[in-house]
């Protein structure tokens, strides 16, 4: 079951050079508790999977929103993403050849996450057919299936999953509000420690078992967003 | 036609497209402007590919930017009777065909209804985000775009940008004409009466087929107007 750790101790469980998974969508659904520490906690070296980069300029006059945080203090080696065009330091930092970039298209993205969860050996899907992602490292090769072709997407999974909730109980099972879901649900499942930062730490019971979106024993570690 | 019309031109076309009832996914920039024109009596589910099933408005009360963003980042509201849903089942939903119509943007777009929207190489390296899911599920595929950019051609015998997609694309509206991708090429169904034929083709590199029962292409907007 999933333990209470306190901001410091989560960072400390995150070791230099890492895959994470961080849940999110333009800054939405961001664990920013934790994702604030971790820029200031000098670790780097990371892969980033992650929907997006971020933006720059948040709903609340921050500079950097989110995963942007990371990004602009380079801190990220490798950045495995389906959109980047609201955070102009990605191009900035390819170009300088500070920053590895892979884009994947985000239905197979999501559903590459959900495999690597749910011991599944790929996707297979039609998305992608005829284009560039072909020739993605992330692409095991193509099938045709009753006279369609489809591309077969490896499963992805990472070391790390950093997810954000706006309930979490003790136990772990979360709530999202609003469209924070996003990433959250499904990288919640593909990582081999999953940390959780709540807005809201509730006592078991708080969430109705019915309203339980992402089931505890997918969660490891719990940070009091709250208090922190 | 005047340059601040064009765009309201185009969506109002597009706005005719839609039925009610329809689940709808809009791209970013002119796509977003096609609600505005929809006459009364339509009424369509917008969806929202970061996960929101029947977008509603957003008012200085309800806005929620922490919790509550559309695909662009911006925020965003869901309807009474919406529903909120994470990555896989938003996209679930796209790629299964339970779109029933999306409506996007080109840099290009080729006579086989081949898109390219995402990248240009070297020069701009956004992404394609769920461009690709949403053209390859969605049933219907609308480019809604100016025919030109600054002059040069954007309908084109081939691609010459990466795709999005293959043979995706089922519709054409710019604010020249109404163009349809059918299996014999592109069939030019509506023109502007401010056009002729002529001006569409020197517009335009692709081969154009122009329908025995060319229609005048109006729009919602101009009805307005």
């Amino acid at each position: 079951m999933a333990e209470i750790v306190t901001l410091k101790e989560a960072i400390d469980l995150i070791p230099e050079g890492v895959s994470i998974m961080f849940g999110g969508f333009m800054g939405c659904g961001n664990a920013h508790k934790i994702i604030d520490a971790l820029s200031k906690s000098g670790k780097g070296g990371f892969t980033m999977i992650c929907n997006d980069a971020s933006m720059t300029g948040g709903p609340l006059g921050e500079d950097y929103y989110g995963v942007a945080k990371l990004i602009h203090n380079k801190q990220v080696k490798k950045l495995i993403a389906t959109h980047v065009g609201l955070n102009p330091e990605v191009a900035e930092q390819l170009n300088a050849g500070e920053l590895e970039l892979t884009l994947i298209p985000q239905g197979s993205m999501a559903e590459m996450i959900r495999a690597g969860g749910a011991g599944l050996g790929g996707v297979i899907t039609p998305t992608g057919v005829g284009t560039i992602v072909e020739e993605g490292k992330h692409v095991h090769g193509k099938i045709e299936i009753d006279g369609k072709e489809y591309l077969i997407e490896k499963p992805l999974r990472a070391d790390v999953a950093i997810i954000s909730g706006y309930k979490i109980d003790k136990n772990g099972n979360i709530w999202y509000k609003g469209t924070t879901r996003n990433f959250n649900v499904c990288m919640a499942t593909a990582a081999d420690l999953v940390i959780a930062e709540a807005d809201y730490l509730v006592e078991c019971g708080q969430i109705e078992p019915e309203n339980v979106v992402t089931s505890g024993v997918f969660v490891d570690y719990i940070v009091d967003g709250g208090e922190a | 036609m005047e340059r601040s019309m064009i765009k309201g031109f185009i969506a109002g076309r597009v706005a005719k497209e839609l039925k009610d009832g329809d689940i709808v996914n809009l791209g970013i920039g002119l796509p977003t402007m096609i609600p505005g024109y929809l006459p009364e009596d339509v009424h369509v589910v917008l969806q929202s590919e970061n996960g929101i099933i029947g977008t509603g408005t957003v008012t200085k009360e309800n806005r929620d930017p922490l919790y509550i963003v559309d695909a662009g980042g911006s925020p965003a509201m869901v309807k009474t009777g919406g529903s909120y849903i994470d990555s896989t089942v938003s996209f679930g939903l796209i790629r299964g065909g339970h779109v029933d119509v999306t409506v996007l943007g080109a840099l290009e777009v080729d006579q086989q209804g081949n898109l390219s929207n995402w990248i240009i190489p070297g020069k701009k390296v956004p992404g394609m985000g769920g461009a690709m899911d949403l053209v390859v599920g969605a049933k219907k595929v609308i480019v809604a775009m100016e025919h030109t950019a600054r002059g040069s051609a954007k309908i084109l015998k081939e691609c010459r940008l990466p795709y999005t997609a293959i043979h995706c694309v089922n519709m054409i509206v710019t604010e020249m004409c109404v163009l349809e991708v059918t299996a014999d090429g592109l069939v030019m169904t509506e023109l502007n009466p401010e056009f002729t034929v002529e001006d569409v083709k020197a517009a335009t590199e692709a081969d154009l087929i122009v329908s025995a029962e060319l229609k005048t292409m109006s729009s919602l907007f101009a009805a307005e107007k």
